[in-house]
């Protein structure tokens, strides 16, 4: 469904993504993991267009991200994204954030947006918070929020971009639920974490990356089993013993 | 409507006697240079007196710095000059006040500058005292820690740090000084933009006159521009972002 | 009894009917120039964070062209050139061209400012939600941007009331105009001048005060 072939990036002189080629299955699970500053944030960001590459291109269900005549608005609206730090919308209520895109881009009318939303809300456990301003809300609740906004778009894959790095550490887990729900219902998604116990849990194959590059790219249990790269060896080492 | 443009006209007797026209410009340039220029100093060194004052822990001080900061900011700058020139002398014992209107030299200019001067103490004391402000605590506790008193706290450590802050703000605050001057055309001063409108109503080349009155502006506001940045530049301290984080 | 703070209010009360369309005049022009101001300001705000160059380039153009002139001097372009080229508007009207156009400058600036304290995350995740760069600016950065900026929006319209006492100088009776007349009229410089600057003070120290109340309770959002 996502088909990322040779992608390089730079800032000005720096190069940020060298050569990058992966592929996303319909209903697969791809964990992408590596140091800070690997460039994983970067290539997840290319894959909806928020980031422009210079070579290479990318594929979601046979639309090129970095075609000029693509219409980029309509094919984010297919791909849901959570980010980071949630980037609710602070102005709108929580209802308010659910339904924007849902009207404005799908052109949903309100009670439908609204029936969806509620729906959705309803999954992720926050029913009562409907009425709320983010800023009301705890950073995982403002998570959970983040995902359902997405899945009201009707994705037909899901980005996620260190979802719980942002997180108090007791509200990590309230967030990684509902993505392993997700998972486990056959939603195709690219994770960008950390969170190496999600990996095991529902992951199919684990990328690694490191300097801008993709060093590792195996199935789950190969890649828990015996990384071939001593990097990827490094790294597992450093974040799974401490 | 004369579209013609026909620069001759700068060269032009002025009926006013003074000269070219050219000469009519330039002597409006430097009044305005010089009411900008005296009324800036007049700024600074009453707004920074205000601006700490109001920053002190002497609260009768304080108050009245905040008063005149009010004050001065909220009336007209236009109302403010009719006052200082028209009001003013009535108020005072009559042989000031006859003084004022009668043999003080040239009464427009020195209104004019004072005036200026004045209104915009209150904008640069407001600048002053948020420069302060955004000093961490700790700058005046270990200045007092180390045993100077609260004068040389805000002499030696407060006062350095706050002007370098504030000299960004500050520019904007010098260029209103030449816009505001144009303001005293009300009382008379024969600043660029009245002898802007003089040229205009004896030679009808309205075009040609406006255009080089505008070019004159925008030269001095690049000026200052330009000079700040550079005094900026002079004072910026290693390791530290200029201008407080901008 | 009719003298109070060197003021002859029996002067001011006969002459009331001239002060108060005066100060109609004054807040007429205010708040026109306000609502066009802003309305242009977005637009220029806009233009100048565009990537297309032209666009930038005219709205950096206009913004620093107006940011450098007095504005003494912009009212009497409008008065000279209006005329000059045949349009016969009366410069009563025609200052409310000249308070929108160059108010716009400044309340761009502002805006900009606004629209520039927004994260890029929340473009990024309106682009991400399927929004277009219209609809993004519409529903989610512009909100944001002008509510931060409302206590900086509504200190430059008491600035621009304010400014409005200039039109006096090309003779057009706002609120000052009308006392000026009043105090050539019956020789009373001292007591409308007093009365002026009075009265200005009472409107703008209030309002003033108002907004540095709402500047510390609005929340910015960050």
């Amino acid at each position: 469904m996502i088909e990322i072939n040779k992608v390089s990036k730079w800032y000005g002189d720096f190069q940020v993504l060298t050569d990058c080629s992966t592929s996303v299955a319909k209903g697969e699970v791809v964990v992408v993991c590596g140091p800070s500053g690997s460039g994983k944030s970067t290539l997840i960001k290319c894959v909806n267009g928020l980031e422009p590459f210079q070579s290479g291109s990318i594929s979601v269900e046979g639309t090129s991200v970095g075609d000029a005549k693509t219409d980029l608005p309509k094919l984010r609206a297919k791909v849901g994204m959570v980010f980071q730090n949630f980037e609710l919308f602070p102005h709108l209520s929580i209802t308010e954030n659910l339904c924007l895109a849902q009207e404005k881009v799908l052109g949903r009318s309100h009670a439908e947006a609204m029936e969806k939303g509620l729906k959705l809300l309803d999954r992720v456990g926050l029913k009562a918070q409907a009425a709320k301003f983010p800023g009301q809300l705890s950073g995982g609740q403002q998570q959970r929020v983040a995902i359902a906004r997405a899945l009201a778009m009707d994705p037909i894959a899901m980005l996620f971009d260190e979802p719980t790095s942002a997180l108090d550490p007791e509200m990590v887990n309230e967030v990684l639920d509902v993505m392993v729900q997700l998972a486990k219902e056959g939603m195709t998604m690219m994770c960008v974490t950390h969170e190496m116990g999600f990996a095991r849990k529902v992951a199919n194959r684990v990328i690694f990356m490191d300097r801008g590059a993709i060093v590792e790219d195996a199935a789950k249990d190969d890649f828990f089993g015996q990384p071939r790269s001593e990097r990827a060896q490094t790294f597992l080492s450093k974040i799974l013993h401490h | 409507m004369n579209l013609h443009i026909d620069w001759g006209i700068l060269w032009q007797e002025s009926p006013t006697g003074d000269g070219p026209y050219w000469q009519l410009l330039l002597t409006g340039l430097q009044w305005t240079a010089a009411t900008a220029l005296s009324g800036w100093v007049i700024a600074l060194i009453i707004g920074a007196v205000v601006g700490v004052v109001r920053t002190a822990p002497i609260r009768t001080l304080a108050l009245l710095g905040d008063a005149y900061v009010e004050v001065f900011r909220n009336i007209p700058f236009l109302v403010q000059l009719f006052f200082w020139f028209f009001v003013l002398p009535e108020m005072l014992p009559k042989a000031a006040g006859d003084w004022m209107k009668q043999d003080m030299p040239r009464p427009e200019f020195i209104t004019a500058a004072v005036g200026l001067g004045l209104f915009t103490a209150a904008r640069v004391a407001e600048q002053v005292k948020s420069g302060i402000l955004s000093l961490s605590r700790g700058q005046k506790n270990a200045g007092l820690a180390l045993g100077l008193t609260l004068p040389q706290t805000y002499r030696h450590v407060l006062l350095p740090m706050a002007f370098r802050i504030v000299i960004p703000p500050l520019t904007s605050e010098f260029m209103n000084t030449f816009k505001n001057s144009a303001v005293a055309l009300a009382i008379g001063l024969t600043e660029l933009t009245f002898q802007m409108k003089q040229m205009v109503e004896y030679s009808n080349q309205v075009i040609i006159t406006i255009f080089a009155v505008t070019v004159l502006y925008m030269v001095m506001a690049l000026a200052v521009n330009r000079l700040m940045a550079w005094i900026e530049r002079k004072a910026r301290v290693p390791g530290m972002i200029a201008g407080g984080g901008k | 009894m009719s003298r109070f703070l060197g003021i002859d209010w029996q002067l001011i009360a006969d002459n009331h009917e001239i002060l108060l369309g005066g100060l109609q005049y004054s807040l007429t022009l205010t708040a026109s120039s306000m609502a066009v101001g802003i309305v242009l300001g977005c637009l220029l705000a806009l233009a100048r964070l565009s990537s297309i160059t032209p666009l930038r380039l005219f709205a950096a153009g206009y913004v620093n062209l107006f940011r450098s002139i007095p504005l003494v001097l912009v009212i009497f372009w409008f008065y000279f050139l209006l005329p000059f080229f045949g349009f016969k508007l009366g410069p009563d009207k025609s200052v409310f061209i000249t308070f929108a156009i160059f108010e716009a400058a400044y309340y761009c600036e502002i805006i900009r400012a606004g629209i520039q304290s927004i994260s890029k995350g929340q473009v990024g995740a309106a682009q991400a939600l399927g929004l277009t760069y219209a609809q993004s600016m519409r529903y989610i950065i512009l909100p944001q941007a002008l509510r931060n900026m409302l206590p900086l929006l509504l200190t430059q319209t008491v600035v621009l009331f304010q400014d409005t006492s200039l039109v006096t100088i090309i003779g057009i009776k706002d609120f000052m105009g009308a006392n000026v007349v009043v105090a050539s009229n019956n020789g009373a410089l001292k007591e409308m001048y007093t009365f002026a600057a009075l009265a200005y003070f009472c409107v703008c120290f209030p309002l003033s005060m108002l907004l540095k109340k709402l500047h510390k309770r609005i929340a910015v959002i960050r």
